[in-house]
């Protein structure tokens, strides 16, 4: 009795420690199999055309600069609408809101972050987009700007979420100490407690910016997919084609194994870089603060 | 003066405070709004035999069955790896590791795993698992993929609430002559049983809305008949809400929204679900 539960704590142990390790594992295998398929795209297809500014598959075209624009393009109108709407609810959930009010809002924000991109994007074909058309004038209401006001809204969650944990964690004699200096509320949560939680709220701001470039129905339904060079501000209200709706658009008809196939393992690669350099950073930043403030308490 | 700076600063936070809250309104209105919209006008679609029918007519009439069904089990299996993964995984940076190098790569690891968009996961489910493989096109294959994609979550959440377990359960446990692992079995896990099933929900409430992982992987635009075997292709909700409201010309809006309509609940009820299983063990908690 007693050897057999000895053995199999033991087994159990060791399960419970493998699975452990499977998150490195898992990263490993996602990038040598992005690297399997996308690497040879490299020797396949010339700097030139790679690098040239027409992504037309057909006729051996695959030129990723207006995909890689029309990412940054809408991913820079939803920051612009996730970060001060994300940071302002937060701060207004953190500081300002009565409990009652907490309860309510926190998981309703939750809920957005839930609600599938898929539904988004149905009504942002159905009702944002002809009233945007009609609102600015515009031949078409797949844009851009359609895109980057969707993807603000999926953005909003992770931001809410991140920035409101940074400004709980300020401690709350930080913000005694400033009301008992005579500062108001409103001066105490501008220069007091949101200047302590910097970090946190770049953190918050990275990785809503991160699950911006990442997302993929919404923009592909919404955006109009055309791919074209965005180089001016008025590129915003025009259609553009993004890195993950290219992907998510084409992969479904390209034969397997053929150029188009690679190139698109290849923009794959990209969006796991971009995705692992912001994650890198952003944690980067939590681990730093927290020695800051071990050296504070200590 | 100093009257005069200390009402003008009580007019700066006045309008701050209104700023600020305008801002929250801005952004909940719109989440309370769309969900109410689909609610609305999708209502009307639904029927019996919306629900329990197949489509027909180049899916401009009929039902949607075959992609509730095939939601259904592709939530399921992706519970069917990713919860036992997670939930040891959490076990294990919650009660066995030490603050090394190694662990901290883990949790690296585990943020860069959130933080992969979608899509790459799409790409990477269908160079690993339907054609290194060869699971093929199959709900295996969809599973698998979404599986990964799921893990982050249910491991940060998993370890979360076993780390609320108080210290002294463990050192009591322990003191009275229980092994490690009963005491994790027995007492921590029992302890943090509802805050796991919270992120179990929430993770799987991911999966089933999620739609560019299985495009490629096991996603079909129409299928005559349910799966029969986990190798086989499925309909899957967000998938067929894609495909009527992108691919085919002409299709009626009622059908569109009511599809969305159903996704939706099934989403929102997971969601309901996790939170009031959360909120009733906060009340109930008494360390």
């Amino acid at each position: 009795m007693e050897k057999s539960l000895n053995w199999r704590e033991f087994v159990i142990t060791r399960a419970i420690k493998a699975s452990g390790y499977s998150a490195i594992v898992f990263v490993l295998l996602i990038f040598f199999f992005l690297m399997r398929e996308g690497l040879p795209a490299i020797g396949e297809v010339e700097a030139g055309n790679l690098f040239s500014l027409r992504w037309y598959p057909i006729e051996e075209m695959f030129g990723i600069l207006p995909l890689i624009s029309g990412s940054i393009i809408v991913t820079i109108g939803a920051a612009l609408i996730a970060v001060p709407f994300g940071i302002g609810t937060a701060v207004y959930i953190s500081e300002i809101a009565p409990r009652w009010m907490r309860e309510i809002l926190k998981p309703l924000v939750e809920l957005l972050g839930g609600l599938p991109s898929v539904v988004l994007g149905f009504l942002g074909i159905l009702v944002v987009s002809p009233n945007l058309r009609i609102l600015l004038d515009l031949p078409t209401g797949l844009t851009a700007f359609t895109g980057s006001l969707l993807l603000g809204g999926i953005a909003v969650p992770t931001v809410v979420s991140v920035a409101e944990d940074a400004l709980d964690a300020v401690p709350r004699a930080y913000r005694e100490g400033a009301w008992a200096l005579g500062a108001t509320k409103w001066q105490t949560i501008w220069r007091v407690t949101l200047p302590a939680a910097k970090s946190g709220v770049l953190t918050a701001i990275m990785l809503g910016v991160g699950r911006a470039i990442g997302e993929t129905m919404t923009v592909m339904m919404v955006t109009g997919n055309a791919p074209v060079l965005a180089t001016r501000l008025g590129s915003l209200f025009s259609p553009v084609r993004t890195m993950t709706a290219t992907i998510a658009a084409e992969m479904g008809e390209v034969a397997n194994g053929s150029v188009h196939y690679h190139t698109l393992f290849l923009i794959g690669i990209i969006l796991f870089l971009i995705s692992l350099t912001v994650n890198v950073l952003a944690s980067s930043v939590v681990f730093r603060t927290k020695k800051r403030a071990e050296r504070i308490l200590s | 003066m100093m009257k005069l700076l200390a009402r003008n600063r009580h007019s700066v936070q006045r309008l701050g405070y209104s700023l600020i809250t305008l801002m929250a309104v801005v952004t909940v209105l719109p989440i309370v709004g769309t969900v109410l919209f689909i609610l609305f006008k999708g209502g009307s679609a639904i029927s019996w035999e919306f629900i329990s029918g197949f489509p027909h007519d180049g899916m401009r009439a009929g039902g949607i069955l075959p992609a509730i069904i095939g939601t259904l089990y592709l939530t399921v299996g992706t519970a069917i790896f990713s919860v036992p993964l997670g939930i040891a995984a959490a076990i294990y940076l919650s009660e066995y590791a030490k603050d090394t190098q190694l662990t901290r790569l883990i949790r690296l690891a585990i943020i860069n795993l959130a933080g992969i968009p979608s899509v790459v996961y799409g790409l990477f489910g269908l160079g690993l698992f339907v054609l290194f493989l060869q699971f093929g096109t199959s709900i295996l294959a969809a599973s698998l993929t979404l599986s990964i994609m799921t893990l982050p979550v249910i491991i940060s959440t998993a370890e979360e609430a076993l780390r609320s377990v108080p210290q002294q359960f463990r050192t009591v446990s322990i003191s009275l002559g229980a092994t490690r692992w009963q005491t994790i079995r027995k007492i921590v896990i029992k302890e943090a049983l509802p805050g796991i099933l919270t992120g179990v929900i929430l993770g799987l409430e991911r999966a089933a809305g999620e739609t560019a992982p299985i495009l490629f992987t096991g996603a079909a635009f129409f299928l005559p008949r349910l799966p029969g075997s986990p190798f086989d292709a499925t309909m899957a909700l967000p998938y067929h809400l894609f495909v009527i409201s992108t691919q085919v010309p002409e299709m009626p809006i009622q059908i569109q929204y009511g599809t969305a309509l159903v996704l939706l609940v099934f989403v929102l009820t997971m969601n309901v679900i996790a939170t009031i299983i959360r909120s009733r063990a906060r009340a109930k908690r008494q360390w």
